[in-house]
C-alpha cells in the first residue's frame, strides 16, 4: 500500500514547490519538467511521484506521452495550510519583536 | 524547532485564532500596531492612513516586486490603549471578503507580553480561502525565483 503523503510535506521541499509552479502555468511531460533542473531525471521523477501521491499533480495521457498538471482540488485539507499561514505570521511577528527591541534599547 | 506563534483553525469554523508571546513590554507591543512607521516596517507595507481611535480608519498599500499595488483598509471599532483593538480588514478589489479582527494585548510580566488575535470571516469557505493565501503566494515566490534562475541561464 502506498503511503498517503500530506500536502505540507510535499510543499516543504523547494524543488517540489518549483515543480508545482512550473505545471501551474502549463501541462508538462516529465522530461520537460526535468529539463528545468540540474538534478537527475530520476530525482525529479521521485518528486513528481510524491506530488502525484498527495494529489497536487494529476496525470493525463496524450498519445504516447504523460502530461502533468496542477490539481487545485489537492489543496483541500485545511490543516495542510495552517503551517504556511503560521509561518507567515511567525516571520512577521519576529520582525515586530526585533524592531521593537531596537526601540527599547534606544530609550 | 518550537515556533512562538500558534495558529488554531478548526475544521468547519469561520475563525482563526493566533497567539504569540513577545519578549516585549505590552506597551511596546501595542505601539507596534499604532505608530505608522513601525507598522510599515514589520508588516512590509506602506501606511497611507492610520487613525488609532474608536471610529477611526486605516489604509495600507503594499507593492509587490513586480510593482503591482495592493490596497488594504478597515475601520476601528474599539480602541483601548495597551489592551484591545477591534477592527475590520479588507483587501481591496479582491474577492476575499471583509474580516473582523479582535486583537487583545496581554501583559505577562514587565517585559513579556502576549498577543491574542481572533479573525472572524464571513463564512467557512472565505476563511479557508484566506488560509490558503500564503501557500499560493509561496508558489508564486518559487516561480519568481525560478524566473530569476532561468534569466541567469540565458
Amino acid at each position: 500500500m502506498k503511503l498517503r503523503r500530506d500536502v505540507f510535506q510535499a510543499i516543504a521541499d523547494p524543488t517540489r514547490r518549483s515543480i508545482i509552479a512550473l505545471v501551474a502555468l502549463q501541462t508538462m511531460t516529465p522530461t520537460a519538467i526535468a529539463e528545468h533542473f540540474d538534478s537527475s531525471r530520476q530525482t525529479i521523477s521521485k518528486h513528481i511521484q510524491i506530488l502525484t501521491e498527495c494529489e497536487l499533480l494529476e496525470q493525463e495521457q496524450k498519445g504516447r506521452e504523460i502530461y502533468y498538471q496542477l490539481n487545485p482540488k489537492g489543496m483541500k485539507e485545511v490543516a495542510d495550510f495552517i503551517e504556511p499561514y503560521r509561518k507567515m505570521w511567525d516571520d512577521r511577528f519576529n520582525k515586530l519583536e526585533a524592531l521593537m527591541k531596537k526601540q527599547q534599547s534606544r530609550k | 524547532m518550537e515556533f512562538k506563534t500558534k495558529v488554531k483553525a478548526e475544521n468547519d469554523k469561520q475563525e482563526i485564532l493566533i497567539t504569540r508571546e513577545f519578549d516585549l513590554p505590552v506597551e511596546l507591543l501595542f505601539k507596534a500596531y499604532v505608530v505608522p512607521e513601525f507598522v510599515e516596517q514589520w508588516m512590509g507595507t506602506k501606511v497611507l492612513k492610520l487613525e488609532s481611535k474608536k471610529h477611526g480608519s486605516y489604509q495600507f498599500e503594499t507593492t509587490d516586486p513586480k510593482g503591482n499595488k495592493y490596497g488594504f483598509n478597515g475601520v476601528i471599532h474599539e480602541f483601548i490603549p495597551n489592551q484591545k483593538i477591534i477592527r475590520t480588514f479588507e483587501m481591496e478589489y479582491m474577492s476575499f471578503g471583509v474580516q473582523l479582527e479582535i486583537l487583545e494585548f496581554e501583559k505577562l510580566t514587565d517585559d513579556k507580553s502576549q498577543l491574542h488575535k481572533k479573525v472572524i470571516y464571513e463564512s467557512v469557505s472565505r476563511r479557508d480561502e484566506n488560509l490558503k493565501l500564503p501557500f499560493v503566494q509561496g508558489i508564486n515566490m518559487a516561480h519568481n525565483k525560478l524566473q530569476e534562475v532561468a534569466k541567469n541561464l540565458n
